[in-house]
């Protein structure tokens, strides 16, 4: 498609990116690209115990390396930074721990001292200099480790609700046809290609911080609450952000130490941490248990659904991802029960993840479910049909919409699900096992409070500006299709403004709610245009449009039209109203969302609302995903040759972006599945492989084809436009439905991620 | 990364002169580089020796064999015809090594010497790795050790060796040019290699200063058919957890001769001698190609997190075998 100017923009249309060129030629500025003059390096010091505390420091050494300007420790740090909540407890800090505040350490690869210098080697020498002596306890380091804490997740939050209907034990105890089963998830890290930087400047006492965020708002609100100074005196700008997935959704306690530094040397400091500490001093996927119990009839309905699950968090925070709140709505049945309870280690804080609750906890349920179809000798697809609903279970409500089947059937057809022979192992390629396999796939459409600015000028120029945040999703170019359309420009005349402060404040990057919730408040916008500039005209003696319904009137091609097409130039009719510009600042609360939410917006709080939240109805996004998988009949070796996602998400508002994202979500599926994993060593609760040479995700040639068909679905109830999210749904589904493969190809099922060759080693060959 | 000198060698003979304690040659240093930034290496004086480069063809077939200079890429000397065709096994353990870019980087001598990935040893904050800091136990032992060794272990360090050429240079029977402060010298490439024992630290059996200028390859009835098996867990850019160099003569039905090695489970390049006296004179089949693999793995001895990897070495060489016999040369 190429985009001509001439071309009205539609909803839908498959646009190459606007901010493409920047980004390939590299004019896009990333968090630790900005031109700073003189900036002082700065380099990490990660504890290597899990627990315990610092005894000494010597750091005469790094002190004596050529360019080491300062050492920031516990010593002389201890109160510099004051203490701000875990975002669950209504604060902004992704993890309560507070490095260099005392010589405790809480996890390892906690930081313990902070070296700067005049340039980066430097700093890094000085790092590797000094000697740090701890006192050291056994660690507490997972599942299965004495001296853990296990909390119910009720105890760990007031809002934590354990979804439960019927009576699940006695209907399982009945059910003639039974899964019992335990499943695990490992910990997974996000690694985004762009490592966790910071860089802080100060012009008195104004501070100036440059750090990709999904959330830029939450991040000037969180820190000037740490430093103890006035939220306007912070400025955070993130236009760019090279992969985050969730990772730069909160505030992490680096940015202040950095802050605090810039400060104590009057100079801009900048840090760029190494991978292997990326993988401790940000979040991470923590480690999940689950054991799940279905019932069911012989025609497969369900009649029983038991999810218990537990969840690996650090000691202080009670971080939870709560996924039976999916889990227990996907399907229809009576008796429903689930509990949840988080594990208290030795451990970083874990943190959102493309998908937190979603990926943990429909791996079990899909394996699951893939197990009752055999037990059943049923189709897992036609299993799914059995127990589709247009309701949730648990209270009752109705989905806003729901395509769940038709996905299923759209991806059938297209897969050529009919050559699958449904018994284990019967399908082979030469040396190769064949394997086919499928999952449901469902996301919460969530939505916050949000606003934006809208100015369109006399010569048929429009600027959006928002602090929403791109994280390579697409979002620049969705935004400025929206004004283009509503403002009937072409794509080229519209511009967009993001992640920066000072722009009029938008949810985070998170829950998959940019879109929706960005996208509605900017149309609105645009809307309030219209208005006045139709009103004029419809009142005008001089206007062909005079008498009109203004509602009837609209933006179309550089004209204010009305329904028949005819009408005046867009420079006519607004210079009925301006002689420069028309500038509208819009704020959108959605439905379900608290009424304080704009307030709390500015306050940089979460305001999302939506999913299975609501008191009125539920609303998700639905899928259904495929994979074909190859087992090696000797070897062993796992290969995923094709994975195909059907998607009905309400309106797609970029086809092309769309896919995009979804075929991302759908390789993230199968790395997840068959890849990712960070190896711990439990005897020291440390992460092992944190490098990219040994933390695995899949090259080009593991992904041989990653399909993605988006099914239209038209829902006018979630939001004015009809937008439900696509950020997270394209991973959700596939880490079952590889395993399903794995057991379609060898008869073995596999209830641990990451399958790994060795799971099938042990096994006859089939 | 600590402050280090550099010097640019002119020759091979003055590189191995201008080297002292404390000094190492760089090649492409994509291990050298990589350690040193990580703390674990700290040489005083780099002596770059990448202007030796254009000093030899990449190639040079001679009337015994192949003559490999240490100075080429992996990736030229992967894409030379000769090699493709008549040494399959050498062109693929390189083409299936690393990325492009590193292939494009790394040289065939810095490639052999390349040191392992365990990861104990590859950050210093880990306490215990006899290999960096000799006395100090290995952490791999007990710990996370999915990747390491199961042949040539010792109680001081079962750390793999990491890298696929050295298998079809062990196979092939190759031996390695060097000079040294003493003069020139080739030694076995069998020879080239130690197992860790209780000096982990002590890779080879190279002296101060000595440096490798060229791979001597015989030509053999076997180099044709001949290939490199890698499994891993992702289909490129990884390295090996179990992987078989396999060169075969035969003559009708039977296997006149084999020549076998492993890699990615032993703590050096490994040649499965006993494998390869197994399968003379027999007809390649399933059954045979099991019996041999049973014998190659006979002395493994693994850890909880690489056991299965006895299993895997023996289904992976049973799969070169049976691939290596149904090639058309
Ligand atoms: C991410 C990653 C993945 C990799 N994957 C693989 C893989 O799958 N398979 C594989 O085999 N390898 C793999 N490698 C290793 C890579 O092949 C080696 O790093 C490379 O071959 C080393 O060659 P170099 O020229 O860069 O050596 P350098 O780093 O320059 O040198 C390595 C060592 O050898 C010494 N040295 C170099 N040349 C000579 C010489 N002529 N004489 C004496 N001493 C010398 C140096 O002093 C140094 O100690 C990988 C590396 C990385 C970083
Ligand atoms: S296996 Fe060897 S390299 Fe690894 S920790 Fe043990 S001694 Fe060190």
């Amino acid at each position: 498609m190429t985009d001509t100017a001439e071309a009205n923009v539609r909803l839908g249309d498959p646009l190459n990116r606007i901010d493409a060129q920047a980004k390939v030629t590299g004019a896009a500025r990333y968090g630790s690209d900005p031109d700073i003059a003189r900036p002082v390096f700065a380099f990490l010091a990660v504890s290597s115990i899990a627990r315990g505390h610092i005894t000494r420091i010597d750091d005469r050494q790094a002190r004596a390396v050529s360019g080491v300007l300062d050492i920031l420790t516990h010593e002389n740090m201890a109160a510099a930074i004051r203490p701000v909540k875990f975002i669950s407890e209504g604060g902004y800090m992704g993890s309560s721990i507070m490095p260099l505040s005392s010589p405790r350490v809480f996890h390892a690869g906690q930081i313990v001292a902070v070296v700067l210098a005049d340039s980066f080697e430097a700093a890094r020498e000085g790092a590797h200099r000094l000697a740090i002596s701890y006192a050291d306890e056994t660690p507490s380091a997972g599942f299965d480790s004495e001296g853990v804490e296990v909390v119910p997740g009720a105890d760990a939050s007031k809002e934590h609700q354990d979804p439960k209907i019927g009576d699940a034990e006695a209907a399982f105890a009945a059910a003639p046809v039974k899964v019992d089963a335990q499943y695990s998830t490992p910990t997974q890290h996000h690694n985004p290609l762009e490592l966790f930087t910071t860089t802080c400047a100060w012009e008195a006492d104004k501070l100036t911080l440059w750090e990709s965020s999904q959330n830029v708002h939450a991040f000037k609100n969180g820190l000037a609450q740490q430093l103890g100074i006035n939220p306007e005196n912070v400025r955070v700008i993130s236009p760019y952000i090279g992969g985050a997935f969730g990772s730069r959704g909160s505030l992490t306690q680096r940015t202040a130490l950095i802050a605090v530094a810039a400060k104590r040397l009057g100079r801009p400091v900048k840090l760029v941490a190494s991978r292997d500490q990326g993988f401790t001093i940000a979040s991470y996927r923590a480690e999940t248990r689950h054991h799940i119990r279905l019932g069911a009839d012989k025609d497969g309905k369900l009649q029983s659904l038991t999810h218990e699950a537990f969840e690996v968090t650090s000691r202080p925070d009670p971080y939870m991802v709560s996924g039976t709140d999916a889990s227990t709505r996907l399907y229809a049945c009576p008796n429903v029960s689930s509990k949840v309870s988080i594990v208290h280690a030795d451990r970083s804080t874990p943190g959102f993840m493309r998908a937190p609750p979603e990926v943990p906890y429909l791996f079990p349920l899909e394996s699951a479910m893939d197990e009752l179809a055999a037990a059943l000798q049923m189709d897992p697809v036609e299993l799914r049909r059995v127990n589709d609903t247009k309701t949730e279970p648990i209270k009752g409500l109705p989905y806003t919409s729901r395509s769940l089947m038709q996905c299923f059937d759209k991806g059938t057809k297209a897969f050529d699900w009919q050559r699958r022979d449904p018994r284990p192992g019967s399908m082979r390629d030469g040396d190769w096992l064949v394997g086919l396999g499928c999952a449901s796939t469902m996301y919460p459409t969530q939505m916050g409070a949000a606003t934006a600015r809208v100015s369109l000028t006399l010569s048929g120029t429009a600027k959006v500006q928002t602090a929403a945040h791109d994280i390579g999703t697409g979002a620049y170019t969705v935004i400025a299709m929206t004004a283009a359309e509503r403002l009937g420009l072409p794509i080229q005349k519209v511009t967009v403004e993001l992640g920066d402060t000072e722009l009029p404040p938008a949810p985070g990057a998170g829950g998959s709610n940019t879109t929706a919730s960005v996208c509605n408040v900017v149309a609105k916008a645009c809307e309030e245009i219209r208005a006045k500039v139709a009103n004029a005209a419809s009142s005008a003696e001089d206007s062909k449009l005079k008498g009109q319904d203004q509602k009837a009137l609209r933006f179309s091609a550089g004209r204010l039209v009305g329904p028949d097409g005819a009408g005046e130039e867009l420079e006519t009719a607004m210079r009925r109203v301006t002689n420069g510009a028309i500038e509208i600042y819009a704020e959108n609360t959605p439905h379900g969302v608290k009424p304080d939410a704009i307030e709390k917006l500015y306050q940089g709080a979460q305001t999302l609302a939506g999913g299975a939240k609501l008191q009125d109805r539920i609303q998700f996004a639905f899928g259904a995903e495929f994979v074909e998988l190859r087992v090696h009949r000797i070897t062993r070796e796992i290969r995923c040759p094709r994975v195909l996602g059907v998607f009905a998400a309400g309106r797609i508002m970029n086809m092309k972006t769309a896919t995009s994202q979804l075929m991302g979500g759908l390789i993230w599926g199968v790395s997840s599945a068959l890849h990712e994993g960070t190896e711990m060593d439990r005897r020291y609760g440390r992460f092992y492989n944190t490098d990219l040479a040994e933390y695995l995700i899949p090259v080009n040639a593991d992904i041989p084809a990653a399909e993605v068909i988006l099914l239209p679905e038209e829902d006018h109830e979630i939001n004015e436009l009809g937008i439900k999210g696509i950020g997270e749904l394209g991973n959700v589904g596939t880490n079952a439905a590889v395993a399903n493969a794995v057991f379609h190809a060898t008869g073995v099922r596999i209830r641990n991620l990451p399958i790994r060759l060795e799971q099938l080693l042990g096994t006859a060959s089939i | 990364m600590r402050p280090f000198s550099y010097v640019r060698a002119e020759d091979a003979i003055t590189a191995s002169q201008s080297i002292g304690a404390g000094s190492a040659f760089l090649a492409g240093g994509t291990t050298l580089l990589d350690l040193m930034k990580l703390d674990v290496m700290r040489p005083e004086t780099l002596v770059d020796i990448n202007s030796l480069r254009g000093s030899a063809p990449a190639v040079a077939l001679t009337q015994g064999g192949l003559r490999l200079s240490a100075f080429a890429s992996m990736a030229e000397t992967a894409a030379d015809p000769n090699i493709e065709h008549d040494y399959p096994i050498i062109a693929q353990s390189l083409a299936l090594a690393a990325s492009p870019q590193l292939r494009n980087m790394a040289t065939l001598g810095g490639n052999v010497l390349q040191r392992t990935r365990c990861n104990y040893f590859r950050n210093p904050s880990w306490r215990a790795c006899n290999k960096r800091e000799p006395g100090s136990g290995c952490a791999a032992l007990d710990g996370v050790n999915r990747k390491h060794a199961v042949l040539g272990v010792s109680p001081h360090c079962i750390a793999s060796y990491a890298g696929d050429f050295a298998q079809a240079l062990i196979a092939l029977d190759a031996a390695v040019e060097t000079i040294g402060p003493a003069g020139p010298r080739v030694i076995k490439f069998e020879a080239l290699h130690r197992t860790p024992g209780d000096t982990p630290q002590t890779e080879t059996n190279l002296g101060q200063g000595e440096l490798i200028t060229a791979f001597i390859v015989p030509r053999a009835p076997w180099t044709r058919r001949s290939l490199y098996l890698k499994i891993r867990d992702r289909e490129s850019y990884e390295f090996a957890l179990a992987s078989a160099a396999v060169a075969l003569d035969i003559e009708g039905d039977a296997v006149k001769q084999a020549r076998i090695a492993l890699g990615g489970i032993a703590t050096r390049p490994w040649r499965a001698h006993a494998a390869e006296q197994a399968l003379a004179g027999k007809p390649l089949n399933e059954d045979i190609a099991n019996h041999a693999s049973q014998l190659a793995l006979a002395h493994a001895s693994a850890r909880q997190g690489n056991a299965f990897k006895v299993e895997l070495a023996r289904r992976t060489l049973r799969r070169a075998l049976l691939q290596a016999a149904s090639m058309k040369v």
